[in-house]
């Protein structure tokens, strides 16, 4: 076996070490090793990516002396790796962008705690993107949503405890439909891993035995992690999660945390259960409807924000909206827009929460609108990274957002039914509308000058927060203007999926 | 952008969606200006002309926001949403008891989980993992990572409680080296609301906090010490001198025998902790700190994190790349065999005691 076949492991562990060793250390060393992990995680997706670029082929990983269906595995493919090191990248440039911000916004005496919570996130993501085991998934589950409240919380106000409290509940509901979902399908496959489990549901609906069950099984699951990843109805805990947080917390709750939860959903629907079962138990047109609303309700609630950290979180619920939607489209097509749309978000809302924070001081008294007008002058590079954000999530050509309408405009044209190929390109004209008219109205209000010289903000202005936004402004060229690779990839990493 | 119109409140929209959301929001910051100065106008009045001639003819901005809720409208939506709350509810219940009926019998022969699995692990448990106890084999060896994802959870979950409640208070015995500097950084931090009820500051300063960065403040030592505390009871001692040291005994012999018995680290560590829990209930958190304070705390719960860490990586990739493991299993039924469970379930148990006990201290007092 190839040394380069234990690097996805390592990359799990790596973070996973980390964290009880940063307990003891300062914030400063935390936030350094942080950095290191962090980086090294992502060299070595990278360097995973390659090689399974290279084979052609994914491979399983045993983890332990036992093989498949009595021991762990994860599984290692072209989509996974490039997940992967995209999950890194992104983690690694939102923690830079906010690097100052952690510095003001968190006690010191904490900061060794938040980096701990980010070192943890990172390994329970990476988990829930690599995992090939259901109740393996289920736990890194636990450790994403706690990890993550403490990054809600960490900043100490009482709306930020407010947030906390909202998401714990709301997320822990979600935790315990997926562990009810689990515990069923236990019950009629009688296996944890994704293929023998896959085996045996193929074998119940041709016996028909357990229907039932089954199907109660996958909504609970779906509507667990619905519930986690913040679509439409279940938005709630959104905003105030997304919208308070310290910089980097709201970049990596809003592009990353919810991601994770969505591609475990992936396998679930590839690996587990298989796209024709889901058609047949018609969760995908649920979850079409769910999408669809969450598409338009979601920019509708964004516009009536007059707190703009608040209508990008709000935004955050129409994009999470499009991703379902490519779901419930339930074809090829469908699924691959929906997973570029995973990166053109990430890249984009990431960029969006660092850009506003550098405008708004990190406060969210200079949040509000009013305040905002002007805002560009102040700090030109952040302004840029917010127009540009603003251009990619409305679907402006060259820019990632674009190009992942496009793809779903294509998927749209190939579905089946045509009703549904109806309603899904009307709400996407509709959603493409509405998100212009909050992120361009912002934009121009962001640029249009006051007249006064503007006030200097309180938190310096640093090199480290222009190379991020710098960072993501390329990555957004790059998924805009290059994605013909990148599609190609996630088709090879789906056909991989079966 | 919310108001693009002026009489955006006005609009039947704009109604329709306070109704729904059952609260209306507080006035904008340009009006409450407005009512400060008008106030302000007021009161200079009051001073040079006749007072009782002079009354706020204007409602008070907050108090239709306030008493918005409790308006007929709104009682009758909360209502009609809690009713349809508990049908929906009722619903998902009566689905999932429905669901029972259709799954497989429990404990019955020809149920999906009898497979081959459940018999490998019951069959050759014993053989290829060492132990006879085979839930242990299992959740440790194979089924490794979940577990120690579990032990993560746990970690996880005590930061989080740290992040939120824990205070650093000066030490009792803090030398007379830089006793200052010490004293402050004797800060945990607290919301700024919760600072005013407890001490009463004034609106101004915390708005002043609110802005210049996040509210650290300083603790009055007298609620972190002892005083707060409650008076020693002497039948809780007493018995808790004759409880403690056979708790302590019974919780290293589940650990000890997690291979061989029922048990393991999970549940010896939770006695454990149960243990030094009653111990601080009894005798207080000053005894309690001779042999467990943060030092110890942070020492045991590191070094058991890491060597479990260890352990489990050398397990997982040897196993993965199919080299021998160099650890023997030794023999059946030995408290010494087993190979890397015995270590790995101390280890477990050591996080999982000081974790419990760490919640304890920590909602309790907020430090050790």
């Amino acid at each position: 076996m190839d040394f380069i076949r234990n690097f996805p492991f390592f990359s799990i562990l790596l973070p996973m070490i980390s964290g009880p060793i940063s307990s003891v250390m300062s914030g400063k060393q935390a936030k350094r090793l942080n950095f290191a992990v962090v980086t090294l995680s992502g060299l070595l997706s990278v360097a995973a990516f390659v090689y399974v670029l290279n084979t052609g082929e994914a491979f399983t990983y045993r983890m332990g002396a036992f093989p498949a269906p009595f021991g762990n595995e994860i599984r290692v493919g072209l989509l996974e790796t490039m997940m992967a090191f995209f999950f890194c990248f992104v983690m690694l440039f939102s923690l830079i962008g906010g690097y100052r911000f952690t510095a003001v916004d968190i006690p010191e005496e904490k900061q060794n705690l938040y980096y701990i919570m980010m070192n943890l996130l990172l390994s329970s993501l990476l988990a829930l993107i690599y995992t090939n085991d259901m109740f393996t998934g289920y736990v890194f589950i636990e450790i994403n949503t706690i990890s993550a409240c403490g990054l809600i919380m960490v900043r100490g106000w009482g709306r930020n405890l407010l947030a906390a409290i909202k998401y714990m509940i709301m997320s822990l509901l979600g935790s315990g439909l997926v562990l009810i979902s689990l515990s069923i399908l236990y019950g009629i496959t009688g296996h944890l891993l994704m293929e023998p489990m896959h085996e045996a549901i193929v074998q119940i609906m041709e016996q028909q035995t357990y229907r039932e069950p089954l199907t109660v099984a996958v909504g609970l699951f779906c509507v667990g992690i619905a519930i986690k990843s913040a679509l439409f109805p279940f938005h709630s805990w959104l905003p105030d999660a997304y919208g308070y947080s310290t910089c980097a917390s709201s970049a990596i709750l809003s592009s990353l945390v919810s991601k994770g939860y969505i591609f475990l959903l992936i396998k679930f629907f590839y690996r587990v259960i298989g796209t024709d079962i889901i058609h047949a138990i018609q969760v995908d047109d649920v979850l079409f409807v769910f999408g669809i609303a969450g598409m338009v309700f979601g920019s509708v609630s964004a516009i009536q924000q007059t707190d703009v950290s608040r209508m990008i979180a709000f935004s955050s619920v129409a994009q999470i909206g499009y991703i379902y939607m490519g779901f419930g489209l339930n074809t090829e097509a469908g699924m691959i827009a929906s997973i570029f749309h995973i990166l053109a978000h990430a890249a984009g809302k990431s960029m969006l929460f660092i850009s506003l924070n550098s405008l708004s001081d990190g406060t969210w008294e200079y949040a509000n609108y009013r305040k905002l007008r002007g805002a560009a002058y102040r700090h030109r590079i952040a302004a840029l990274g917010f127009a540009i954000g603003s251009l990619s999530m409305v679907g402006i050509p060259l820019l990632a957002g674009f190009t992942s309408k496009v793809y779903y405009a294509k998927a749209a044209f190939g579905v089946g039914s045509t009703y549904k190929m109806l309603i899904a390109l009307v709400a996407l004209a509709i959603s493409t509308i509405l998100n212009a008219m909050y992120f361009i109205g912002q934009m121009i209000n962001i640029y249009t000058p006051l007249g006064v010289e503007p006030e200097p903000g309180t938190v310096k202005h640093s090199n480290v927060t222009r190379v991020a936004v710098f960072m993501f402004i390329a990555v957004n060229f790059v998924l805009g203007m290059g994605s013909e690779p990148v599609f190609r990839w996630i088709q090879t990493g789906l056909a991989q999926f079966r | 952008m919310s108001r693009i119109r002026k009489d955006y409140e006005q609009s039947f929209a704009h109604r329709f969606l306070v109704f729904v959301k059952g609260d209306k929001p507080l006035p904008e910051e340009d009006h409450l200006e407005e009512w400060k100065t008008r106030i302000a106008e007021v009161k200079e009045t009051e001073q040079t002309a006749d007072a009782n001639y002079i009354e706020l003819k204007e409602p008070d901005p907050y108090e239709e926001a306030r008493h918005y809720a409790q308006s007929s409208g709104v009682r009758v939506f909360r209502r009609v949403y809690y009713v349809l709350a508990f049908l929906m509810c009722l619903m998902i219940i009566g689905m999932l008891i429905m669901n029972v009926a259709y799954m497989p019998l429990f404990g019955s022969e020809d149920s999906p989980t009898n497979n081959e699995v459940a018999e490998r692990y019951l069959e050759k448990g014993s053989e290829e993992t060492g132990v006879v106890n085979t839930v242990t084999g299992m959740i440790l060896q194979y089924r490794a990572f979940d577990t120690f994802g579990e032990t993560n959870v746990l970690f996880v979950a005590a930061c989080s409680v740290m992040i939120l409640l824990f205070l650093r208070t000066e030490p009792e015995n803090a030398g007379p080296k830089k006793p200052r500097r010490r004293r402050k950084k004797a800060s945990g931090t607290m919301t700024g609301h919760e600072f005013s009820l407890l001490y009463g500051t004034s609106e101004d300063n915390l708005s002043k906090q609110e802005t210049d960065g996040a509210p650290s403040c300083v603790w009055p030592q007298s609620v972190a010490q002892e005083e707060l505390e409650p008076e020693p009871d002497v039948i809780l001692q007493n018995v808790a001198r004759v409880v403690v040291p056979m708790i302590f005994l019974f919780g290293l012999y589940i650990l000890l025998n997690g291979h061989l018995s029922p048990g393991g680290g999970f549940s010896g560590g939770a006695v454990i902790g149960a243990g030094l829990i009653l111990y601080n209930a009894a005798f207080g958190f000053r005894a309690t700190r001779r042999f467990f304070d943060e030092k110890i705390y942070d020492i045991i719960k590191v070094g058991s994190l890491c060597l479990y860490a260890l352990i489990i990586a050398y397990y997982l990739f040897t196993g993965a790349n199919g080299i021998d493991s160099a650890v023997p299993l030794g023999k059946l039924g030995n408290i010494l065999s087993s190979g890397l469970i015995l270590p790995i379930n101390l280890l477990v148990g050591l996080e999982v005691a000081c974790t419990m006990y760490a919640f304890y201290a920590l909602f309790r007092r907020g430090t050790f």
